[in-house]
């Protein structure tokens, strides 16, 4: 239990997937103009990171490896996936239609966040059981969550600060984010294994 | 082989699966449209190229027109719209001089009555060899009046700004 | 102050130089009446009055020129006797300078009043709803400068049942000095005003609130309420802005109004005293509201004083009387200093709300040059409502006039508190003027929308009418064109019956 713990802080902060991998930053970039929508994006991320772990797992010990289909497995991840967001998207549409239109034209974006399947392969590279799968991915979704959301609301204030032309706009985003990410190495003083 | 025929199996189900939930997740897609079309004048002007407010309204919803596309409306109505909608508005595509008036050069007005049929809100008053004259609380500067007048009595002119509706320009950056 | 409001109490507001002194001191002058009396028809809150005199026509002092127009509105009455030169546009008294619709009076200099007035020998006799309409009758606004019609507060308040009336006597802004000069020379018509106000609203018991810098004002307040036990004087704590309506109410009776209510939801009408003296003067002797006490002041005027100036005389005229203007004044205020009008020119008329005219000089004036925010907070501590004025000014600048409303930028009171200690002289008060202005025609544009909407409507219901009315008149036609024919026919058929029996 408090391995699992021990995983889920060591992935949501010290391997943080956004500013330690570098996974996943499109989104990161492009939704976190305002709070409200960074949440949303955070959540539909991380069901379906958390989704496409288990999906991924199941075919990767049941389908890929008892066949010794290995070369296969970007192809099938990503048909997976994809097919994951498409379910999710429409289940958000029918469920929360309010969601639907803060995220917008957003979570068909995720299809093409790396993070997801970058987890997921990072999953089979660690040969984790079906539980630490699910573990790891939602550690690394939370921290995902997190840095969006840090970000969105530091850049809610930019927005009404003074900032010189030359640097408005995505210059003093990738500035900040980049402080963000200095700040974020400090946890791998922690020394978690994970 | 195998892996021809696993990737294949793979693609079907999952392609089956998301039909069937493409059927029991349908929502109607134009649920909005009625929404959209309670935020414009409805005056069916058809500045905006598209048959009356209903038609705008179903192009804006299904993404053929940009919510600043209604002139008379301007943009308050284009910024109502882009919330409605969920779309980020790129304001400088909205046609906005400030509300405009129509009014009848009373030396070139015939008193024909071709306009009156035109206004959309029933803004002009004449009689037949009359000076037509425009209800300014009435108009809403949609211009359909303007190309109907034989002698282009018509003209459009920015509503003038009286004091109690003066806005207190922003400071300037210093 | 107790001990504990000492060391606890929130601390809001500013503490200016007040400057009153010694244009406070100076006794009341009378202005000459002026050849020519601009009168705005919009010199109060709410629609312009509309005019009932032509051009051309005679009229005597305190004859109504124009009737109310709609719910809030009020009557306008000629200053002096004259005839009506013209009516069009003037300047308004306001920052922009534009125009106003205007009835021009050219006096005749008899300045005669006219025979129709009705005074009143026993006003206590009246019904109050009487009292409201004869106020009504004689044109009083809030002489406080929101000029807010005084005979709609009266039987609002009435009808909401308010049981303390607060006499505004604060009189916070620097400067003006015209409320502690009316208290000084006419307390007991003031206080006649103020029992009269008390029986139009059915209130029990009025609380006069003066600032303890008057100390005059209010030793002859107590004397004129001595005799009256419902009227009671109370000093209060000089402070700005202590005559706004929120803060006097709390400081004189507690009770704190809510967000976006009025006084009446805690059970408070709020009323300036010279609002009193011009009640008083309706009912007792039933002369309207044409002329007021107004304080000329600031560094740039000959002798700063008080003045009474009939409504319509031009703000240069006023300050020529006063001693004229020395030097070249920087800013040239109607109002007070903090939150008056500045006016483009001298040419624009005294208005019923006018409490003061300066015309101030460089220093005075205090135009600085805006720096950045460093975040103190100093205008946050001011603010007497508790915003954040920084944070509003932020949204404001970025565009976010949402987010500005989410921190209150409606209940903002534009008292100027926050600009007035900014050590980096953001205009704030600009900002938040222009963001209400901009939500105000935001609003419009959808009220229009929304106009719109019904005349379309009503027309398509009027094309549909026409139709079927035109498809009623054609059947009615058809079927008597089918009923002539069949007529004829018969009749043809007969006749030739006739004539086949005829020729039978």
């Amino acid at each position: 239990m408090s391995e699992l713990l021990l995983l889920l802080i060591s992935t949501a902060l010290v391997n943080n997937v956004v500013l330690i991998k570098f996974l996943g930053l499109c989104p990161v970039m492009g939704v976190s103009r305002n709070l409200e929508s960074a949440l949303g994006m955070g959540m539909a991320t991380t069901f379906v990171l958390t989704l496409a772990a288990a999906a991924s797992w199941m075919l990767e010990h049941w389908l890929l490896a008892p066949f010794g289909l290995e070369f296969l497995r970007i192809l099938t991840f990503i048909l997976v996936i994809a097919s994951v967001v498409q379910f999710t998207e429409m289940f958000v549409k029918k469920t929360s239609p309010g969601l639907y239109q803060a995220l917008g034209i957003y979570l068909p974006l995720i299809t093409t966040n790396c993070a997801v399947l970058g987890v997921s392969l990072l999953n089979v590279q660690q040969e984790y059981g079906f539980f630490w799968s699910l573990a790891y991915a939602f550690g690394s979704a939370v921290g995902f969550t997190l840095v969006l959301m840090i970000f969105a609301g530091l850049r809610e204030r930019i927005a009404l600060s003074r900032v010189p032309a030359a640097f408005a706009g995505a210059p003093i985003a990738f500035v900040t984010i980049s402080l963000m990410a200095l700040a974020f190495m400090g946890f791998s003083g922690l020394n978690v294994q994970g | 082989m195998i892996a021809i025929l696993s990737l294949t199996l793979l693609g079907a189900a999952l392609g089956l699966l998301l039909g069937i939930a493409g059927r029991l997740l349908a929502v109607e897609a134009n649920a909005d449209v009625a929404g959209v079309e309670s935020l414009l004048p409805g005056t069916n002007c058809g500045q905006c190229g598209f048959p009356g407010c209903a038609g705008a309204a179903a192009a804006m919803v299904s993404g053929a027109a940009p919510p600043g596309c209604c002139p008379p409306g301007g943009k308050a109505v284009a910024l109502a719209l882009a919330e409605k909608l969920g779309v980020s508005l790129d304001l400088s595509s909205v046609v906005d001089e400030g509300p405009k008036l129509a009014v009848v050069a009373e030396d070139l007005c015939i008193g024909c009555c071709r306009c009156l049929k035109y206004c959309p809100t029933d803004a002009i008053l004449g009689a037949p060899k009359q000076i037509h004259n425009v209800l300014k609380e009435a108009c809403t500067g949609c211009a359909a009046c303007v190309e109907h007048c034989p002698t282009e009595a018509l003209v459009m002119q920015p509503m003038p700004v009286s004091w109690q509706h003066w806005v207190m320009p922003k400071p300037a950056a210093a | 102050m107790g001990l504990m409001e000492k060391f606890f109490a929130r601390s809001w507001g500013v503490h200016p130089r007040d400057y009153k002194r010694p244009a406070a001191d100076a006794p009341v002058r009378v202005m000459p009446m002026p050849e020519r009396l601009y009168l705005s028809l919009a010199q109060h809150l709410g629609a312009p009055a509309r005019p009932v005199v032509l051009v051309g026509q005679t009229v005597k002092k305190g004859e109504k020129l124009a009737d109310p127009q709609g719910a809030v509105s009020a009557a306008i009455h000629a200053p002096t006797s004259g005839v009506i030169a013209a009516i069009g546009e003037i300047p308004a008294p306001h920052p922009s300078g534009l125009p106003v619709q205007a009835v021009i009076l050219e006096a005749d200099g008899r300045d005669e009043w006219c025979e129709s007035l009705k005074p009143c020998a026993d006003p206590f006799g009246l019904d109050p709803d009487e009292i409201s309409r004869r106020v009504a009758d004689a044109g009083v606004v809030g002489m406080g400068g929101a000029a807010f019609p005084s005979a709609l507060k009266l039987s609002s308040s009435r009808k909401a049942g308010v049981t303390t009336l607060v006499m505004n006597g604060g009189e916070c802004e620097p400067y003006l000095s015209c409320d502690d000069r009316l208290m000084r020379d006419e307390a007991e018509t003031i206080v006649d005003g103020i029992r009269l106000m008390l029986h139009a609203i059915g209130a029990k018991e009025a609380l006069v609130g003066i600032e303890d810098n008057k100390p005059e004002a209010i030793a002859a307040m107590q004397k004129a309420t001595a005799a009256h036990g419902n009227v009671h004087v109370r000093p209060i704590p000089a402070r700005y802005p202590m005559g706004s309506e929120k803060q006097l109410v709390q400081t004189l009776t507690g009770r704190e109004i809510p967000a976006g209510a009025l006084p009446a939801e805690v059970g408070v009408a709020v009323h300036n005293v010279g609002t009193a003296r011009a009640v008083s003067e309706a009912i007792r002797s039933g002369r309207p509201l044409v002329s007021r006490l107004l304080t000329v002041n600031g560094g740039c005027v000959g002798t700063p004083g008080n003045i009474v100036a009939p409504i319509g005389a031009l703000v240069e005229e006023v300050i020529a009387f006063a001693g004229g203007i020395e030097g070249t004044p920087a800013r040239l205020v109607m109002g007070g200093p903090m939150m008056g009008a500045s006016l483009p020119h001298a040419r624009i008329p005294v208005i019923k709300g006018t409490s003061g005219i300066l015309a101030l000089d460089a220093a005075q004036a205090h135009v600085r040059h805006e720096e950045a925010c460093i975040r103190c907070a100093s205008c946050a501590r001011a603010c007497p409502i508790q915003l954040m004025p920084l944070d509003i000014a932020r949204h404001i600048r970025g565009g976010d006039l949402k987010g500005a409303v989410r921190l209150g930028l409606k209940d903002c009171i534009a008292c100027g508190c926050c600009a007035y200690v900014c050590p980096a002289h953001i205009p704030l008060v600009q900002y938040f003027s222009h963001a209400k202005g901009s939500l105000a025609a935001e609003d419009r544009a959808r009220q229009k929308t929304e106009a719109t909407r019904k005349l379309a409507a009503a027309r398509s219901e009027r094309l549909a009418r026409e139709a079927r009315e035109k498809a009623e008149i054609a059947a009615r036609r058809k079927a008597e064109r089918e009923a002539a024919k069949a007529a004829a026919a018969a009749a043809a058929a007969a006749s030739a019956k006739s004539a086949g029996e005829m020729s039978a």
